[in-house]
């Protein structure tokens, strides 16, 4: 990892929902170019921490700053510059269902970035096939195509700016096994090429061994370690050691580690 | 970040073969100028013209693609050396899915003439469908009904006092203010009208006869049809794109039974029990406006009511009730069935439901009409 550059550096964040209190003191960075994996259990607020990041809600305190600017702080048309180098995929995909695939693509490039239509369908066509949809699928509203390819038009979406950020919400979540190791490698391959940074909430452990270079463990309302995987795995947390050395994550770890299973 | 340079494709045809620079950013801000820049190149450059990465700047997906397309695989492969490892998976990953994806073809546009009597045919089979599922679904709900009616242990007689209280007690308040304005506006008009023959003792028998007759039903089931078609089809359609119909079909249960007939009978209650609200709401505006402006007392309206109206007036508004009800819950019930998946299915057949009934409601009221007036009722 080159410099170690932080992109987002998230300091202090509380979140309260009424008495109700999600996270206290939570620290959190991510680094450019690197795949960042959030782990914890259901209802350890890891949607509410990326909701946090992205602006969609207003932390109780703290601060976050991305690409070192308070998002919280800038005026609506700065804030709006930020969120552009933000691709977002939401948990069920969240396109829009009355647009094709192909115009959900192209409605960012329409909007932010001011091609004409035309183009922006044709650029919307390279970003499908880029997110590994098949052109027959191009022209099909979202309500007519299975969770797979739903998932990959919410990826080619995400990646329309060609953004920076990409935030993943359980991508893998609700794919066959075969789709999912697919979809490993096809966020691997677009890191690579496009030196994206990657925040990934995730459920899979084996995406967890495939792909992450660094795991950040929720737990008790804050971030209880974040670090390389082989380390965090060591943690001395009864949480970690069941999560890691359960009989999911043997295996999980024994699949990485066995030669020729990259796919 | 880095200073933007304007980027550019030159064809530089000094020495032989030619040379095709590439400089700048190729990104998508520069997405359209470099769009029509590259289409002129690809034009005019032949296939044994070289390429010259090596100025390139900053590049993105947009950008890639454009190259990809500009120079071919095969170019493209040869000349990447020299650039950075980024740049080249980059262009490597793009050029690989753009290869296996090509620009599908548009349909040929056609006469507009022909789109017309397309659209037409369409819209006559789907009323044609709509009918016959329509009519379809009404003998199901009769067929569930009547085989429950002699099951009284398995009468959900719960669901339907709540459905009475949504659709019938909530919508008390609004039906009778509405009749009442209503009531007051066509004693307005009779009076008006009727003053210019000296007969404005006869808004009495105009008011009492529209409202018992016609009215009270008719904006009872037309609002019911705004109010409660819609809500029938938004909760049954959201339970449809929730695959709840299908839970409750898997656990042995029938939606008929479970959904639709507490619907229908809560409705075949409140529906007449509302029309009879609207009914005395639609003559107290009438005589409320009697007494404020033609000086009929309303003991002189109570009286003339008395003399002149037959209650078999009353009884035809009121016998029609009931079938609006049952048209307007099944129709709300069965628009909800027809929503598939997404959340726009269910908008669309929301409004569907609402259009179908109004327009159901006012042909029947139309025919009955006619019918009541050959028999002489």
């Amino acid at each position: 990892m080159s410099g170690r550059e932080t992109v987002i550096e998230a300091r202090g964040i509380c979140n309260r929902f009424g008495s109700q209190s999600v996270h206290e003191n939570l620290d959190l960075d991510l680094y450019r170019g690197e795949i960042l994996a959030v782990v914890g259990g259901s209802g350890s607020g890891k949607s509410v921490l990326l909701r946090s990041i992205i602006g969609l809600r207003r932390p109780n305190e703290g601060q976050i700053k991305v690409f070192g600017q308070d998002l919280a702080e800038l005026r609506e048309e700065q804030r709006s510059l930020v969120e552009r180098r933000f691709g977002v995929l939401f948990q069920k995909g969240a396109l829009f269902s009355s647009l094709t695939i192909t115009e959900n693509v192209a409605l960012p490039l329409i909007e932010h970035a001011g091609l004409s239509r035309a183009d922006a369908e044709h650029l919307a066509g390279v970003k499908l096939a880029l997110a590994g949809l098949p052109i027959s699928a191009a022209d099909k509203y979202p309500a007519s195509l299975s969770g797979g390819m739903i998932k990959r038009a919410a990826l080619a979406r995400a990646l329309a700016l060609d953004p920076d950020i990409l935030f993943l919400d359980e991508p893998t979540a609700g794919l066959d096994p075969i789709g999912a190791a697919a979809f490993d490698q096809l966020i691997l391959t677009l890191r690579d090429a496009l030196g994206l940074s990657v925040f990934l909430i995730t459920h899979d452990l084996d995406t967890l061994y495939t792909i992450t270079d660094r795991v950040a463990v929720l737990s008790q309302k804050k971030v209880l370690v974040a670090g390389p995987l082989a380390e965090v795995e060591q943690a001395d947390d009864a949480w970690i050691q069941e999560y890691f050395h359960g009989p999911r994550g043997r295996a999980a770890e024994q699949a990485a580690a066995r030669p020729g299973q990259e796919r | 970040m880095e200073p933007m340079t304007p980027p550019s494709a030159t064809l530089d045809t000094s020495h032989q073969p030619p040379c095709l620079r590439i400089t700048g950013d190729w990104t998508l801000a520069h997405y359209a100028s470099l769009k029509r820049d590259s289409e002129r190149l690809r034009t005019l450059c032949s296939n044994d013209a070289v390429a010259d990465l090596s100025q390139l700047g900053r590049l993105d997906t947009a950008g890639a693609s454009l190259l990809a397309e500009l120079l071919g695989a095969e170019r493209l492969s040869h000349c990447t050396d020299g650039l950075p490892d980024a740049s080249r998976a980059l262009l490597k990953t793009v050029y690989c899915s753009v290869q296996d994806y090509c620009i599908p073809v548009k349909e040929a546009e056609r006469p507009v003439l022909l789109l017309l009597l397309e659209r037409i045919g369409r819209a006559v089979s789907t009323v044609w469908q709509d009918t016959r599922q329509l009519l379809g679904f009404v003998g199901l709900i009769l067929e569930t009904l009547l085989r429950r009616a002699f099951q009284p242990h398995r009468w959900r007689l719960t669901p339907v006092v709540a459905h009475i209280e949504q659709t019938g007690l909530d919508a008390a308040p609004i039906v009778a203010l509405l009749t009442f304005l209503v009531g007051a506006v066509v004693a307005f008009l009779g009076a008006t009208v009727l003053a210019a023959f000296g007969a404005t003792l006869f808004t009495v028998d105009l008011v009492a006869f529209s409202f018992l007759r016609e009215f009270a039903v008719l904006l009872t089931a037309i609002l019911m049809a705004g109010r409660t078609a819609s809500a029938f089809t938004a909760q049954i359609g959201s339970m449809k794109a929730n695959e709840e119909i299908d839970a409750i079909r898997t656990l042995g249960l029938n939606p008929m039974e479970l959904l639709v007939v507490p619907r229908v009978l809560a409705l075949l209650i409140s529906l007449p029990l509302l029309t009879f609200l609207a009914m005395i709401c639609g003559i107290v505006g009438g005589a409320v406006v009697c007494a404020l402006s033609l000086d009929i007392s309303p003991a002189m309206f109570l009286s003339l009511l008395q003399t002149d109206i037959g209650v078999q007036h009353f009884l035809v508004g009121l016998a029609k009730a009931p079938f609006f009800a049952f048209l307007i819950a099944a129709i709300g019930c069965l628009e909800g069935f027809k929503v598939s998946g997404s959340a726009e299915s269910v908008g669309a057949h929301t409004t569907s439901a609402v259009v179908q009934s109004i327009f159901v409601v006012i042909v029947l009221d139309a025919v009955a009409a006619l019918f009541f007036m050959e028999m002489g009722w």
